[in-house]
């Protein structure tokens, strides 16, 4: 279980993670950047996929059923607009 | 023994997640970062079937499959132009995601202890304001709601909303039971919020508003995290929150506006009326003369706008540029920063048409050359060349940072009309002695200006 400080503490690193990945990014990534940031949130698709799991009255069944697709779109959807925007960079040198 | 190796699946898929993004944020290793995301979350979606004490297995498979190929579907077809809207809606689907599983949780209304039962309602609170405003954020750029919707008192009326949604989140927290009547207006009153906040916001905002939520959808993922003890969530959720924030900031700066403005002002609803004094003429040219003088051009730069993508001119403009690189022109591309719909959208565009993204420049890199520059052809852009940013304290535009295509020795101006810009001012460069303008669609001129050299 992870609770109180320890809590704390991966929420600090996490956030000082994703400050210092983002701070040195030129502008022409920052569209594709937001998309692949988009996908990553589509992790919510576990949680979607737990809280179904469990649900046992047909309401929480109905709501965690919309979760998960809901989910499953922003991964997949995050996943198709970002590696196509990505596909696209070239350099005019012949290297990827 | 199953546990273990849930939570390591986990780890390696959150440690996979901040390499790909780390990776994303250079253009040689973009490419590869996504894929490395993508792994980890497969990773992570398919070890979640072997957590223990699970049912509902089949409805949650049909559940992704539907979720899955509409996504695959529409963004597959989607246009490059048309991604910024399309991002917006996965992100929502994202946060509407967060959102139900908190619903689910306080259904079942089994919580460890306040805190998480606190974080679980927070999380749902972001969550839906991220999925109804992100859903109006969709609906703009796409064109189906097209003017900027205000009525007086709107912000205070927006604060009350918020506080009632918060209200009744407090009471879910405070009470320990959960009457599905209080869930209902929790969630209906947050969802509004949702909707009021991003319903008077302009199109050309957009894209910070869609950042923010895309950040919001992070931190409300983070905190269904916390809710279901799920390591995977909490980090990727708090990465891409506080990546999201910092992102919003730049992309908010680089148009020269704070994320309090775009938020609670209304621009472009007062019509600036004031600063329309602009001097001399508009001189036209034909493609012809203009093709002589680019051709003839030592250095040229080419200063592309939204308009070139509507009118779907890159890969002409791209047969353009390789045509007088062909005749020894030293050709650049002058990007602005809010070139296209969204900081980095027009590179996108012209990656889309094969312009190798070593010839973009950006504003900062390519200011200094104007003034050795032969000519500057300016194609689709208006408000981010005009000058009366940098002269005309009056000017609605005065201080956003503009590329210094007056100061070129000529200017070619390809637009289809004599209208103003986006923001609604006259543009000082189009009347300056050095411009001239070429009347007509950008492709259609493009192509008579590629016509006309190779003529030559």
């Amino acid at each position: 279980m992870i609770e109180g400080m320890t809590a704390l503490y991966i929420f600090m690193l996490s956030a000082f993670t994703g400050y210092e990945i983002i701070s040195r990014v030129p502008v022409i990534l920052h569209t594709p950047l937001m998309s692949g940031s988009n996908f990553v949130h589509g992790i919510v698709l576990v949680g979607a996929m737990v809280a179904m799991g469990h649900a046992h009255t047909t309401l929480e069944l109905v709501v965690g059923f919309v979760g998960v697709a809901l989910a499953a779109g922003n991964a997949v959807g995050g996943y198709v607009v970002t590696e196509r925007m990505l596909e696209m960079f070239k350099s005019s040198k012949g290297g990827k | 023994m199953m546990e273990n190796i849930i939570e390591i699946s986990y780890f390696i898929a959150a440690i996979l997640f901040i390499l790909g993004l780390k990776k994303m944020s250079s253009p040689v290793t973009a490419r590869g970062g996504i894929v490395w995301a993508g792994i980890g979350m497969l990773v992570a979606t398919l070890i979640t079937f072997l957590h223990p004490g699970m049912g509902n297995y089949l409805l949650m498979t049909v559940a992704i499959f539907v979720g899955g190929v509409a996504a695959l579907w529409s963004g597959k077809k989607v246009a490059i132009t048309d991604m910024p809207q399309m991002i917006a809606l996965y992100n929502g689907m994202g946060g509407g995601a967060a959102g139900a599983i908190a619903a689910v949780e306080l259904l079942r209304g089994e919580f460890h202890s306040q805190t998480f039962l606190t974080l679980a309602v927070l999380g749902a609170l972001i969550g839906s304001v991220s999925f109804s405003g992100s859903l109006i954020a969709f609906a703009k750029l796409q064109g189906w709601l097209r003017r900027p919707m205000r009525f007086p008192g709107q912000q205070i009326f927006n604060i009350f909303v918020f506080l009632a949604a918060a209200a009744f989140g407090a009471l879910l927290v405070t009470r320990g039971e959960f009457s599905g009547t209080i869930i209902l207006i929790f969630f209906v009153t947050a969802l509004a919020y949702g909707l009021l906040m991003a319903l008077p916001i302009g199109g050309a905002d957009m894209p910070v508003v869609i950042s923010l939520f895309n950040a919001l959808t992070g931190l409300a993922v983070a905190f269904e995290g916390f809710v279901l003890n799920n390591a995977a969530m909490i980090i990727a959720g708090t990465v891409v929150g506080s990546a999201g924030t910092l992102l919003t900031q730049l992309m908010a700066r680089a148009m020269n506006r704070s994320i309090g403005n775009v938020l609670f002002s209304s621009f472009g609803s007062s019509d600036g009326g004031a600063a329309d004094n602009v001097e001399g003429s508009m001189k036209p040219i034909d493609a012809a003369d203009a093709g002589i003088m680019m051709a003839y051009a030592e250095r040229v730069i080419i200063i592309p706008g939204y308009g070139m993508a509507v009118a779907q001119a890159q890969h002409k403009v791209w047969e353009l540029a390789e045509l007088l690189i062909s005749r020894g022109v030293n050709v650049k591309f002058a990007i602005h920063p809010v070139a296209g719909r969204m900081p980095g959208h027009m590179n996108v565009l012209l990656a889309e048409a094969n312009v190798p993204y070593d010839l973009l420049y950006d504003l900062d890199e390519i200011n200094a050359a104007f003034p050795q520059t032969d000519v500057s052809l300016v194609i689709g852009a208006n408000d981010v060349v005009n000058p009366s940013a940098r002269t005309n304290p009056d000017s609605p535009i005065y201080g956003m940072p503009i590329l210094n295509a007056d100061m070129s020795h000529n200017v070619i101006v390809i637009k289809r009309g004599q209208g103003k810009g986006f923001s609604g001012v006259e543009n000082a460069l189009f009347f300056g002695d050095n411009t001239r303008m070429l009347y007509g669609d950008g492709q259609a001129m493009a192509g008579e200006l590629i016509a006309a050299i190779k003529e030559l």
